[in-house]
């Protein structure tokens, strides 16, 4: 066998299953596969190797003793870092929130841990998640494991990084215009944002609530499905999440896609998209086509405005969800004579510069006067884009685009253009203001050897026709190829 | 001199006393100790999410329905953006264009002019914490360190919005008082203005009197009892008027009301008033109200103070009265016992609203932690019914009764008050009166009816009192004639 660390989670629970491989054992194997890529990569923000052991260990008990949680049972897995752990630091990656240790748990995280989950750390990510390259943590960039001179895309670039690289079998993130599918796509792995309300977004610090949405990362279709099932489902601290019966996830997972019909979005699959990504789509999806697929050509004009509408939505609510960090009762307190010099030194201090951006763009755009322009201009947008793609849903079973219109970009490349790198979302922003699900899938790599993701969506709970779509991407694509850094010769000196 | 109009409309915040706070499972307690009734929602920390409250809704309904509103079948809540340290999450979740309750009215009766005072919304929001500031002027500016409790800081709180229908300072107090009985008769709130679970903000402006165009007003803030309320207002309405009349011009702005030294002093003009930037709050989903919903809380609604005042009213009651016992619980709680119990409601209303509360005030004591219970006000009325007591005896007899000495029957004998009933002994006292005054009877028999009236009195002072005057008249008249 070759190194657990690199194993499926499917195939990393068969065999404990069959008793050729204990929790604790691939724990080390990730937690070995992070000591030698860490340097490199700075996937992680906390590694909690104590803790994770410890869990392996009890993972291993308990199957022995015949207690089988399911398939995330004894699986070694990472989590962004904006999500609350209790007793384990979280700071989303701000200089605002360091130190801070939360009294309680997500319910992501508490559902994992029931569901028998091995969390070995904390990964990095753009501070608060408003970022497309993790660049922007306080606390330093992660690296793409691909290749170490580009961004691994963001937010969740730790996240990403680590699935890639070995450290985790799975890991979640959080997708707010993005921010999974985006890292995933750069990273050469699978990443998929939920429809909004099915995944509970309690525990997460928000940066818009109204479209921030944790999802997960793995290795294959399949394995982002099943860390889907185990977090997904109403949740009585989330008045946002949804009611009723999770969609069957798993169910048409190898079904294929004969007779289904698949649209392929014209406004986010031709300008500004990088030939190579392009032509790596159009290859996808005339192999679906090959495959039984109906393919049509989709226009769903508004989606041109999608941009401009997310980053005057986003930065509004941000800028009411970041006020509470004042520097009052947690995380950094500045100097100041009165309590409003105290407050606004701290957030000086604290945030870095986008996440103040932000704070500055939507503040603006909710002031008297300026709110019919802005805030409720970009709400009319968002309307028009759910009416777009609804109506487009009629019609079709899924949609696909690329993930990205680039492959992953070098470091340092966009830092200085914010408008450059809000770009990098134009093709998953949409799913974030409609609320409907969307995946990415890695189908190739370009000339430079970088990963290249193809993207499916489909209409709100529609989980399980789009992971069968995924699926079925995924087998045509036959993508095998791992990132430079998982490989360990490539780590030695 | 111009004669001025005053104008002022009332915002009122009533805590709502249900189990567990707005948005999380806290209790609503106030007696614990600072900063332990509360978790990460309440406490604002990152990640946590609000989730409403449904006995908080119903609890709004309750008022919205009892103040006759229409009820919004899908409101919204909204983000109400502003810094400061007991606002844990720097916004307070509020309702903006859309509340849940909007116009509504109250009935009120100042100097018997009744008066519709327009209730234009009643909204739901959350508290916030508690700041004492430590030091200075007890002011955040001039303290040297402030003290946070979050016990309070998510508590439902409900904001009542009238019209600026309201005239003057007696108007603005009998709406407060109104409105604190009918929030204390659906049983949501204590509303206790000196604890802060009821509190009033009043906007004030004056304008001359024939002027359809309103003066800039001001906002008074700090009122915490319907005395003050009214004091506030009355204070205001002179400063603006003399403040007009002598040339100046009203500034809009925020008055803090100083219970000392009896004056508003401002506190901040609206010039460096804050923009909210409102925005619909996307932790939480709209409001829906079913019609099935609406309909069951009119139903449950229990009887209103106003509705109460005109049955007792109905029962021959007189205003007055009826006002004082719907005022009042436990007296008002003693009448419908002794009208279930088939008192007379006219002399028991009377005895309760008059007796009752001279006693109470006299002796510092509530009445009801005296001895008085309903049955013995049912049987006082009774022995004034068959002649056992007189009117004037009765109310003697209640004083005894209030203070512990026993029961009606008991007072009544104890203090030699029962009417005699033996008309012999009636006849027997008459006939020596009328012996010992043979002028009187001369004249009555000559056609002078005055004297009637002082052998009435001779009867009742030989016989103690005891006899009963109704019939002591009718034996001279009958023993004078012919
Ligand atoms: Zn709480």
């Amino acid at each position: 066998m070759s190194d657990p660390a690199d194993l499926t989670i499917k195939a990393a629970g068969d065999a404990m299953r069959a008793g050729e491989l204990t929790s604790l054992d691939l724990t080390e194997a990730a937690l070995e596969r992070a000591r030698i890529t860490e340097s490199h990569l700075h996937a992680f923000l906390t590694l909690d190797q104590a803790g994770a052991k410890e869990a392996a260990a009890a993972a291993d008990a308990a199957l022995a003793a015949g207690e089988d949680a399911g398939p995330l049972h004894g699986i070694p897995i990472a989590l962004k870092d904006n999500m609350c752990t209790k007793g384990i630091e979280t700071t989303a990656s701000s200089q605002i929130l360091s130190g801070w240790i939360p009294p309680y748990n997500a319910t992501v995280v508490d559902r994992l841990s029931a569901a028998g989950a091995v969390v070995v750390g904390k990964t990095n990510l753009d501070e608060f998640a408003m970022g497309s390259s993790t660049e922007n943590s306080a606390y330093g960039t992660t690296r793409n494991p691909w290749d170490t001179d580009t961004v691994p895309g963001g937010s969740s670039g730790g996240s990403a990084a680590a699935v890639a690289a070995g450290s985790a079998l799975g890991a979640f993130g959080s997708d707010t215009g993005g921010s999974i599918r985006q890292p995933a796509s750069l990273c050469g792995v699978v990443g998929m944002k939920p429809t909004y309300g099915l995944v509970s977004r309690y525990g997460l610090i928000a940066f818009a609530s109204s479209l921030d949405q944790i999802g997960p990362f793995a290795r294959s279709v399949e394995d982002a499905a099943v860390l889907l099932e185990a977090v997904a489902g109403f949740d009585i601290h989330d008045a946002t999440s949804i009611r009723g019966d999770v969609p069957n996830i798993r169910g048409s997972l190898s079904e294929g896609v004969a007779g289904l019909k698949v649209g392929i979005v014209t406004e986010l699959s031709t300008t500004g998209i990088d030939p190579e990504v392009r032509e790596a789509v159009v290859q996808t999806v005339n192999e679906l086509s090959d495959a039984g697929a109906e393919v049509v050509d989709v226009s769903l004009p508004s989606c041109e405005y999608g941009l401009s509408a997310y980053y005057l939505i986003a930065p509004a609510e941000c800028s009411a969800n970041l006020a509470r960090f004042d520097g009052v009762r947690y995380g950094l307190r500045a100097a100041g004579s009165t309590t409003e010099e105290m407050m606004a030194a701290t957030r000086a201090e604290g945030f870095g510069p986008e996440v103040i951006r932000r704070i500055l763009l939507g503040t603006y755009a909710l002031s008297a006067g300026y709110y019919d322009a802005f805030y409720g201009q970009a709400q009319r947008v968002r309307t028009l884009i759910r009416r777009e793609f609804a109506a487009a849903y009629e019609d079709v079973d899924v949609l696909v685009a690329p993930t990205s219109p680039t492959t992953a970009f070098p470091i340092g490349e966009r830092t200085a253009d914010p408008i450059a790198m809000y770009y990098a979302d134009v093709c998953t922003i949409p799913m974030n203001l409609t609320g409907d699900p969307g995946i990415s899938v890695p189908v190739g790599l370009d000339s430079k050897g970088l990963p290249i993701g193809f993207q499916v969506m489909a209409p709100a709970l529609g989980e399980e026709r789009l992971f069968q779509v995924a699926k079925a991407v995924e087998d045509i694509a036959g993508f095998t190829a791992r990132a430079a850094l998982a490989t360990s010769e490539v780590v030695q000196p | 001199m111009t004669d001025y109009e005053a104008v002022i409309g009332i915002e009122t915040h009533v805590e709502l006393m249900t189990d567990s706070k707005m948005f999380c499972g806290c209790p609503v307690d106030f007696g614990e100790a600072p900063n332990t009734t509360t978790c990460p929602v309440c406490l604002g920390l990152p990640g946590a999410m609000p989730v409403p409250n449904a006995e908080a809704m119903e609890g709004i309904l309750k008022i919205g329905t009892a103040l006759d509103c229409e009820v919004a079948e899908i409101s919204y809540f909204h983000r109400k953006n502003y810094f400061y340290p007991d606002l844990p999450k720097n916004y307070q979740i509020s309702q903006y264009d859309v509340p849940i309750c909007h116009d509504g009215s109250i009935a009120i009766d100042v100097g018997g002019e009744p008066t519709r005072i327009g209730i234009t919304r009643v909204h739901m929001e959350e508290d916030t914490g508690k700041s004492i500031h430590m030091g200075g002027g007890g002011r955040i500016h001039d303290a040297e360190y402030s003290l946070l409790d979050f016990n309070r800081s998510g508590v439902p709180l409900v904001e009542i919005v009238t019209e600026p229908d309201i005239r003057s300072a007696e108007q603005a107090r009998a709406y407060g008082a109104e409105l604190q009985r009918i929030v204390r008769t659906l049983g949501v709130s204590d509303a206790r203005l000196e604890e802060g679970s009821m509190r009033f903000d009043a906007n004030i402006s004056v304008r001359p009197a024939d002027d359809p165009v309103l003066g800039t007003r001001a906002e008074i803030k700090n009122v915490n009892s319907l005395r003050s309320l009214q004091r506030a207002v009355a204070f205001e309405i002179d400063r603006q008027i003399e403040l007009i009349e002598s040339g100046g011009t009203v500034v809009q702005e925020t008055r803090h009301w100083n219970e000392e030294t009896g004056k508003t002093t401002s506190m901040r003009s609206k010039e460096e008033s804050e923009d909210y930037r409102y925005f619909q709050e996307p932790d939480l989903v709209p409001i829906e109200v079913s019609a099935e919903w609406r309909d069951a809380v009119m139903a449950a609604l229990p009887e209103l103070p106003a509705a109460r005042r005109s049955r007792y009213q109905g029962l021959g009651v007189d205003a007055r009265v009826a006002g004082v016992l719907v005022e009042a619980d436990e007296l008002g709680a003693l009448f419908e016992e002794a009208m279930a119990a088939g008192g007379d409601p006219r002399l028991i209303g009377n005895w309760l609203s008059g007796e009752a509360v001279a006693w109470s005030r006299a002796e510092n004591t509530a009445v009801g932690a005296s001895p008085l219970s309903a049955q013995h006000l049912v049987d006082l009325a009774a022995m004034v019914a068959d002649s056992t007591l007189s009117a004037s005896a009765a109310k003697q007899v209640l004083g005894g009764v209030l203070g512990g000495e026993g029961s009606p029957a008991e007072v009544a004998e104890a203090r030699d008050l029962v009417q005699i009933s033996d008309s012999g002994v009636i006849e027997a006292a008459v006939d020596e009166v009328l012996v010992a005054h043979p002028d009187a009877v001369e004249g009555i028999r000559g056609g002078d009816m005055k004297p009637i009236g002082f052998l009435v009195g001779q009867v009742m002072r030989s016989t103690g009192g005891k006899a009963d005057p109704k019939q002591v008249q009718q034996l001279i008249r009958d023993k004078t004639a012919g």
